[in-house]
C-alpha cells in the first residue's frame, strides 16, 4: 500500500473536518474502553499476568534465533514448510508461487495485519489470482477498495448506513428492495455470500497470534469463526507470520492469552483460539493438504538490540489506539499506513524509515494511556521521544521548531541568564494579559489562539514563587 | 535456504551474540523441556462441583446454552429436546467419536444421525469436547479420524458433549492433558479453544451473534461420565 504518513498533518485535517468519520469514531471512544476496564477490574490477577507476559516475551526476544529454529523442526516434522522471507517482496513472491503451484485462482483471508504490511491483496491482483477477506471487517473495506483504520476492527471508521450503501453496490445480484436497515441484516447477507467463497478456493491464507516453539503450532485467535473456514475447508494453508510471533510452551501462550482479549475487546477469552500444526494427518476426515509457513522479517531483526526492541513484544490487541485521544480524533486512515495509533507511531517509523513516518511520533499529546494500558508494558511514550530525537538529529523537523528548540536549549543551558530573562519577561506577559489574565491573540501563537485563549502567567516565576515558599516554610519550622 | 541465513545471522548479530553459544541453547531447551507454568488466576481453583458451576455460568455469560445431564445416555433425548424448542429439522451431523457412537441415538424416533465431516446445508453439528475450562467457559475439541474439525464451524447450531470429570479450572491444565495424550510437544492437526457461539462487532461496534461460525453454542454436560 501507498505510504500517506508524510501528509499525516494534511490527512488530520481532513479527517477532523468529515462528519461520517466523526461519527463512527465515536463508538471507539464508548465501546472499547468500558468493556476492557470491566474484563481487568474482574481478575485480580491481571496486573502479574502483564508482568509474566512481557517476561515471556523478552526471554524469547532475547533467544529469538534458537526458538525460530526449534519451531522450524517442529513444523518440517509435522509435515509442514517452513519459508523464510527477509523482504515484503520475499513474501509476496514465495505465497505467489505456492498459490501457483495448487493451480489457484480464488484465495480466501482471515484478517492478517502482516499480509497488509506485505500488500499482498494488490499484488495477487496484479498476478491474476482473487483474494476474498473473509472477517466481516476487513471484508467491507475489499469492498470499498480500502485499508483498515484498526489493527483489531478495520472498518471501525465507517457507519452502518455507509455499510449498507456498499451492500447495495455490490451485491447486486439480490433484490434491490430488500431490508438492510439493521446490522443483523447485513451480517446475514455477507455471511451468506461468503460461504460459497469458502468452497471455491483453492488456498486459504491467516495470519497468527502465536507461533508455538515447543508444538510446531500457528495459533489464530479469533470471533468470527471466518479464519477457521478459511483455514480448513481449501486444500492449501498459508500462514504467514512475522518473527516476533514466536512463544516458547503452550503455558506461554497461555499466559499471553488471558491478557490479548482482556485488553482488545474486553473478552476473558475470544470465541476461536485454534492450534494449526501440520497438514491433516492420515484418516483425518477434513483439513488442509498442504501447510506452509511463511515467516517474515521486514525489518524486524534490525530493531533488536535498539531502543526499539521493546516494540517487539507486541500482541497487536489495538488497546493503545483504542485509549489514545489523537487516535480517536483522527482515525486511523490518516496515520499513513498499515499500523496507526502510538504502537504504528513507533512501529511506522521503524519499518518505513523516519523520513516518510517522523510526523507519527510527533501525534501525541504525551499522556501516557497508551502504555498505562499495554498489556505487553511497552514504554510506547519513550520510544516516541527517540524517535523525536533521531529525527531532531537528522535535521529532519522544520527549521522554525529546530530555531526555536535551539534557542530555548541555548538559554536552558544558561540558568542564571535564563532566570533573569524570565524574570523580565513574565511580570511583562502577566501585565499584557490584563485583568482577564489570559491571551486572545499572541504572535507565533496563532495555532493555539485561534481556537482557545492563552493563559498569561502569574506574576512572578516559578523559580521565584518556589523560593519564596521555602522561606515561609523556613520560618514556620522556627 | 539464503533467507533463513540471513535473517538468523541478522538477529544474532543485533543480538550480539555467536551460533554456537551453549549457555543460550541450553536456556532454551530447558524452557521447551520444562514448560514453567506462570500467574494461574484462582478463580477456576475449585473443588469439583464447583469448578463444573463455574464452568456453566461462564459459559453462558457467553452466550451459549447449557443443558446437565446426569448420564451419557441421556444426550440423545437433550440432543432432541434442544431440536424441537429450537423448530429446527431431526437431523443431525457428527463424526465416528467412540463416545458419542456409545449413546443410544435409535432411542430417539426419527432422528437421523450423519456421519462424517459437516456439508455446506447441515444445520446442527454435535461433537464431544476433550475438556472443558472453568475460568473462560471454553470447550477443547481437537481433530483426528473420529472428529471432523468442519463439524464445529459449518452448521448453524453446534451442540457439544462434555464430561464434567474433564473440566478443568484453567487453560493450562486442560492443555496438559492434550499434552498426556499426544506426547510432549506432539499435537493433532487442529486444536479448538471455542467461548461462546461465533460473534463479530465490525459494525458499529454492536456485538452480533452469528458471523461466519455457529449462531449458537449449547453445551450438555454429562455429571456421571
Amino acid at each position: 500500500m501507498q505510504i500517506t504518513s508524510p501528509a499525516f498533518k494534511e490527512n488530520a485535517r481532513q479527517a477532523l473536518a468529515d462528519p461520517q468519520l466523526q461519527k463512527a469514531m465515536l463508538h471507539v471512544r464508548s465501546g472499547f474502553i468500558d468493556k476492557r476496564q470491566h474484563a481487568v477490574d474482574a481478575l485480580p490477577e491481571f496486573e502479574a499476568l502483564r508482568e509474566s507476559a512481557r517476561a515471556i516475551k523478552d526471554h524469547t526476544l532475547a533467544h529469538l534465533d534458537i526458538y525460530l529454529e526449534a519451531y522450524e523442526e517442529k513444523v518440517r516434522a509435522a509435515g509442514g514448510h517452513v519459508h523464510w522471507a527477509e523482504t515484503a517482496a520475499d513474501a509476496r513472491r514465495i505465497i505467489l508461487d505456492i498459490c501457483r503451484a495448487a493451480g489457484a485462482r480464488t484465495v480466501t483471508k482471515g484478517k492478517s495485519m502482516i499480509t497488509e504490511e506485505i500488500g499482498l491483496n494488490e499484488f495477487l491482483e496484479k498476478e491474476g489470482i482473487r483474494p476474498v477477506e473473509t472477517d466481516l471487517g476487513e471484508y467491507i473495506i475489499q469492498l470499498r477498495g480500502e485499508h483498515p483504520s484498526h489493527i483489531i476492527a478495520p472498518a471501525v471508521h465507517l457507519t452502518k448506513d455507509q455499510v449498507e450503501a456498499d451492500f447495495r453496490r455490490v451485491h447486486d445480484h439480490l433484490p434491490p428492495a430488500r431490508d438492510l436497515s439493521e446490522p443483523e441484516s447485513l451480517l446475514g447477507e455477507a455471511r451468506r455470500v461468503l460461504r460459497s467463497q469458502y468452497f471455491q478456493a483453492d488456498v486459504g491464507i491467516t495470519g497468527a497470534n502465536f507461533l508455538v516453539a515447543e508444538t510446531g503450532s500457528s495459533v489464530i485467535v479469533t470471533n468470527e469463526g471466518n479464519g477457521d473456514l478459511t483455514q480448513i475447508l481449501p486444500k492449501v494453508h498459508v500462514v504467514v507470520a512475522s518473527i516476533e510471533k514466536i512463544v516458547p510452551t503452550l503455558e506461554d501462550m497461555s499466559q499471553i492469552l488471558r491478557v490479548l482479549a482482556r485488553s482488545a475487546t474486553g473478552q476473558d477469552m475470544s470465541v476461536y483460539t485454534t492450534l494449526s500444526t501440520g497438514p491433516r494427518r492420515p484418516g483425518d476426515p477434513d483439513g488442509p493438504e498442504e501447510y506452509h509457513v511463511v515467516l517474515l522479517d521486514n525489518g524486524r531483526s534490525a530493531m533488536l538490540g535498539t531502543e526499539f526492541q521493546d516494540m517487539l513484544r507486541c500482541i497487536r490487541c489495538g488497546a493503545c489506539m483504542n485509549h489514545c485521544p489523537v487516535y480517536h480524533a483522527v482515525g486511523g486512515h490518516a496515520y499513513g499506513w498499515v499500523y496507526p495509533g502510538p504502537m504504528g507511531a513507533v512501529l511506522t517509523p521503524s519499518l518505513m524509515g523516519v523520513d516518510k513516518a517522523g510526523h507519527l511520533p510527533n501525534a501525541s499529546t504525551f499522556c501516557g494511556r497508551c502504555e498505562a494500558v499495554c498489556p505487553m508494558k511497552i514504554p510506547l511514550p519513550k520510544m516516541m521521544r527517540h524517535w523525536r530525537e533521531r529525527e531532531f538529529s537528522r535535521g529532519l523537523n522544520p527549521a522554525v521548531q529546530r530555531y526555536g528548540l535551539g534557542a530555548w536549549a541555548f538559554f536552558a543551558r544558561r540558568p542564571r541568564l535564563y532566570r533573569v530573562l524570565t524574570s523580565l519577561a513574565v511580570p511583562a506577559l502577566a501585565l499584557l494579559g490584563g485583568r482577564r489574565g489570559r491571551f486572545r491573540h499572541l504572535p507565533l501563537a496563532r495555532g493555539w489562539t485561534k481556537h482557545r485563549d492563552f493563559p498569561a502567567p502569574e506574576r512572578r516565576t516559578f523559580m521565584q514563587q518556589w523560593r519564596e515558599r521555602e522561606v515561609w516554610k523556613q520560618e514556620a519550622r522556627v | 535456504m539464503s533467507g533463513r541465513s540471513v535473517i538468523l545471522a541478522r538477529i544474532r548479530t543485533a543480538l550480539k551474540v555467536a551460533p554456537d553459544d551453549a549457555a543460550r541453547a541450553s536456556a532454551v531447551a530447558g524452557r521447551l523441556a520444562a514448560s514453567p507454568l506462570g500467574v494461574i488466576p484462582a478463580r477456576g481453583q475449585l473443588p469439583q462441583k464447583e469448578r463444573v458451576e463455574l464452568f456453566c455460568r461462564m459459559a453462558e455469560k457467553v452466550s451459549a446454552t447449557v443443558k446437565r445431564v446426569r448420564k451419557a445416555e441421556s444426550v440423545p433425548k437433550a440432543v432432541a429436546a434442544y431440536l424441537r424448542a429450537r423448530n429446527l429439522p431431526a437431523s443431525v451431523r457428527m463424526g465416528a467419536d467412540g463416545r458419542l457412537k456409545a449413546m443410544p441415538w435409535t432411542s430417539v424416533r426419527s432422528l437421523e444421525v450423519k456421519n462424517g465431516p459437516a456439508e455446506p446445508e447441515d444445520m446442527v453439528g454435535v461433537s464431544h469436547a476433550v475438556a472443558g475450562v472453568a475460568e473462560t467457559g471454553t470447550i477443547v475439541l481437537h481433530s483426528g479420524a473420529d472428529n471432523p474439525t468442519t463439524v464445529n464451524f459449518l452448521p448453524e447450531h453446534h451442540i457439544v458433549v462434555v464430561d464434567a470429570k474433564d473440566i478443568t479450572g484453567d487453560l493450562e491444565t486442560a492443555l496438559s492433558g492434550i499434552r498426556q495424550a499426544f506426547g510432549k510437544g506432539e499435537m493433532p492437526r487442529t486444536l479448538n479453544l471455542i467461548t461462546g457461539p461465533s460473534r463479530s462487532g465490525d459494525i458499529e461496534q454492536k456485538l452480533l451473534l452469528g458471523a461466519h461460525g455457529p449462531r449458537a453454542l449449547h453445551l450438555i454436560v454429562v455429571d456421571g461420565g
